[in-house]
């Protein structure tokens, strides 16, 4: 190890000289990084893309929920207890409550309450969409509803006096009140006055049912009901304190809402469940998946490159058998002719590798500097995934490794045969 | 110093084999200055290859300053190369790529000498051969007598013990071999031991002491 340490240190006192050679092979050379280079900044690219795409699909998926399981009521397949397959399973707001206290794994749940058709009215302007009670405060985080500066979610106290105040989807907003400051302004729905408490902050949401976020409103569920006297629920959404739970606790939600509904605990189709945890978790997978994928064809790339270093370095043992064997007579060791080619090779990789990776760094930070709306995410989908690449300290520290490897695998084989060149035939090498 | 014993060299050539030396007995003094004569492919290259560890002999005792060079392994024959012997051939054989000063740099820093007594060494030694004022030349800058300078300065920055030339004068004009002659006597007679190959006969205006190959023997 020492030996090798004071090897590379003797031999980078020679690499000046290396340097002055190849400048003679300069357009091989130069090919040659130009490879390299561009091994490197295919497989950065890659890596950038794949990651930001990878966070740019999770970060829309947050835009339905923190991971939450959405809950709808079925119809049993099962008969039981005297009672006939095909029943309708419907879920009531109450049932949260039931959850929550059979089940601890559950941090937050709200049952949810959708009316379509209502006339929004402010001013002169009418629009009709979809209004939802929500029946717990805790929804805003569940939900990724966060308020505008200025505004707030509903709170407990609107939920228990039943306020008649409304939290605004920002899209509804706009198209309802344009520009103005809609907190404390009062909205007609259906002709009945309701004042505005907050409006929702932009997010990017993939996944939706009824119809984005921004383009709704909410109101507590005891409002709700006061108005329009629904006895079910439309759906009831929870979060589980532990992801790698949600499984299991989809099961244990069956099984206590068995007991109340009266049908077969085993009985799949009674429950309906939507598990974006789940979703996210396989979305993950997929992404890393694909990140291995671009990973390994840059890879690819790379090597492919760094067969080029070793051809290089080939002929230039082949051209400096002489120099090797005065190297050899006036005293180097094997092992010194083996590193220095070794060093050589890795310095043409590196620089190459260097260039690359310039290169690549600067064409994600010109994507990242596009101007872009990454709230709205439906829009532009395909720009907003590819405008994002993250280029991080993983994809750094892997490249060079790469690197590293494929420098070493080409300088190593011709290294080998320039330590084994026999000093008396290379003298008289011509 | 240097004690041969019944050497033998045979080169395997395909199907062919050319026995290069045979029964070759020499003995060599410290403060020596040995020269080498003899019709050519007779053999005189293939002993100086051996005497200066290039290469092992196929058969015999070769000892060092006491010590039988078939039982070292490549690294302390290397080390030998480096540190007890000074090669110098007929053809120079400088580094292309380096300076006048980087090819007389290059066995310190295989040797591991540290920068500052490098540069020292380096620095006195050209001055000694004459080629201060040529330290930043390259070898296709030089002339031949130049270039032989360099290669001898080489030879001696980690003062070995012995100098070996391989027709050291061969490639120059007789003014420049003279000069270069010149030089190793000079070095001869402040005390180094030298093995030369010439058919230069003024050799033997400084020494008497020649041996004559022919055939790959030494003959009496
Ligand atoms: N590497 C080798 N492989 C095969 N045969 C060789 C090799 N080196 C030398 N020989 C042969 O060994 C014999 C002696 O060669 P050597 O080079 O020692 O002669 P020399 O006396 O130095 O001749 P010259 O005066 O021409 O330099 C020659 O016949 C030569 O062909
Ligand atoms: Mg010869």
């Amino acid at each position: 190890m020492a030996e090798t340490i004071n090897n590379i240190f003797k031999t980078l006192l020679l690499v000046k000289l290396f340097i002055r050679e190849l400048k003679k092979e300069r357009r091989k050379i130069f090919l040659t990084i130009a490879g390299i280079a561009w091994g490197t900044l295919t497989i950065i690219l890659l890596l950038s893309f794949g990651q930001g795409l990878t966070t740019q699909m999770l970060r829309g998926q947050k835009g339905l929920g923190d991971n939450i399981v959405i809950l709808y009521g079925g119809q049993t397949s099962i008969e039981y207890k005297g009672l006939p397959q095909g029943r309708r399973i419907r879920l009531m707001e109450e049932d949260c409550d039931l959850l929550k206290n059979s089940i601890p794994e559950i941090d937050r749940i709200a049952g949810e309450y959708d009316a379509w058709g209502i006339t929004y009215k402010y001013g002169e302007t009418v629009v009709n969409e979809r209004v939802r009670g929500v029946s717990s405060v805790g929804y805003e985080d569940m939900r990724s509803q966060f308020p505008q500066p200025g505004g707030r979610f509903l709170n407990e106290n609107d939920m228990l006096a039943r306020r008649r105040v409304i939290f605004m989807g920002c899209d509804l907003k706009k198209k309802l009140m344009g520009d103005v400051d809609a907190v404390g302004k009062t909205v007609l729905l259906n002709n009945i006055p309701f004042t505005v408490v907050g409006v929702m902050q932009k997010k990017m949401q993939m996944g939706m049912y009824g119809g984005p976020d921004a383009e709704a409103a909410v109101m507590p569920a005891s409002t709700f009901r006061g108005i329009f006297s629904d006895v079910y629920v439309d759906r009831i959404i929870y979060q589980v304190n532990d992801i790698d739970k949600s499984k299991y606790v989809n099961q244990q939600v069956r099984r206590v809402l068995a007991r109340k509904y009266r049908y077969h605990p085993d009985d799949n189709n009674a429950l309906n469940y939507w598990d974006v945890i789940e979703g996210s978790k396989q979305t993950r997978k997929a992404f890393t998946g694909i990140t291995i994928f671009l990973g390994v064809i840059g890879a690819m790339t790379l090597i492919i490159a760094s067969i080029g270093v070793a051809n290089i370095m080939y002929i230039t043992v082949k051209k400096r058998t002489r120099e090797i064997g005065i190297k050899r007579a006036i005293g180097a060791k094997r092992s010194l002719i083996k590193i220095q080619f070794i060093i050589e090779a890795l310095l043409i990789d590196l620089t190459g590798g260097f260039i690359g990776g310039a290169v690549a760094y600067t064409i994600i930070r010109l994507v990242e500097s596009i101007p872009q709306d990454n709230a709205d995410f439906g829009k532009n989908m395909a720009m907003q995934i590819l405008s994002n690449p993250e280029f991080s300290w993983t994809i750094a520290i892997s490249t060079c490794v790469i690197l590293g490897l494929v420098g070493l695998l080409s300088g190593f084989f011709p290294a080998r045969k320039a330590a084994a060149i026999d000093p008396i035939k290379a003298l008289h090498y011509e | 110093m240097i004690k041969m014993e019944n050497i033998r060299k045979v080169y395997n050539t395909g199907k062919v084999e050319v026995e290069a030396l045979r029964n070759v007995d020499l003995h060599v003094k410290r403060g020596d200055f040995l020269t080498v004569i003899g019709p050519s492919g007779s053999g005189k290259s293939t002993l100086m290859n051996i005497m200066g560890c290039l290469d092992k002999p196929t058969s015999g005792n070769y000892a060092l300053n006491g010590l039988n060079i078939k039982d070292m392994d490549d690294n302390t024959l290397s080390e030998l190369r480096n540190k007890e012997i000074g090669f110098v051939f007929q053809n120079f054989n400088l580094l292309p790529y380096a300076s006048t000063y980087e090819n007389v740099e290059m066995p310190l820093l295989f040797a591991g000498v540290s920068g500052k007594i490098r540069r020292e060494k380096v620095t006195s030694i050209l001055n000694k051969v004459g080629l201060s004022d040529r330290m930043h030349h390259r070898p296709n800058e030089l002339s031949g007598g130049q270039k032989q300078r360099v290669a001898i300065a080489r030879a001696l920055v980690n003062s070995p013990n012995i100098i070996l030339a391989d027709e050291p004068t061969g490639n120059l004009d007789t003014q420049s071999g003279a000069e270069i002659m010149q030089l190793f006597v000079d070095l001869w007679k402040e005390g180094n031991t030298i093995i030369m190959i010439t058919h230069d006969p003024r050799a033997k205006e400084y020494t008497d002491n020649f041996i004559t190959i022919t055939d790959g023997t030494i003959q009496a």
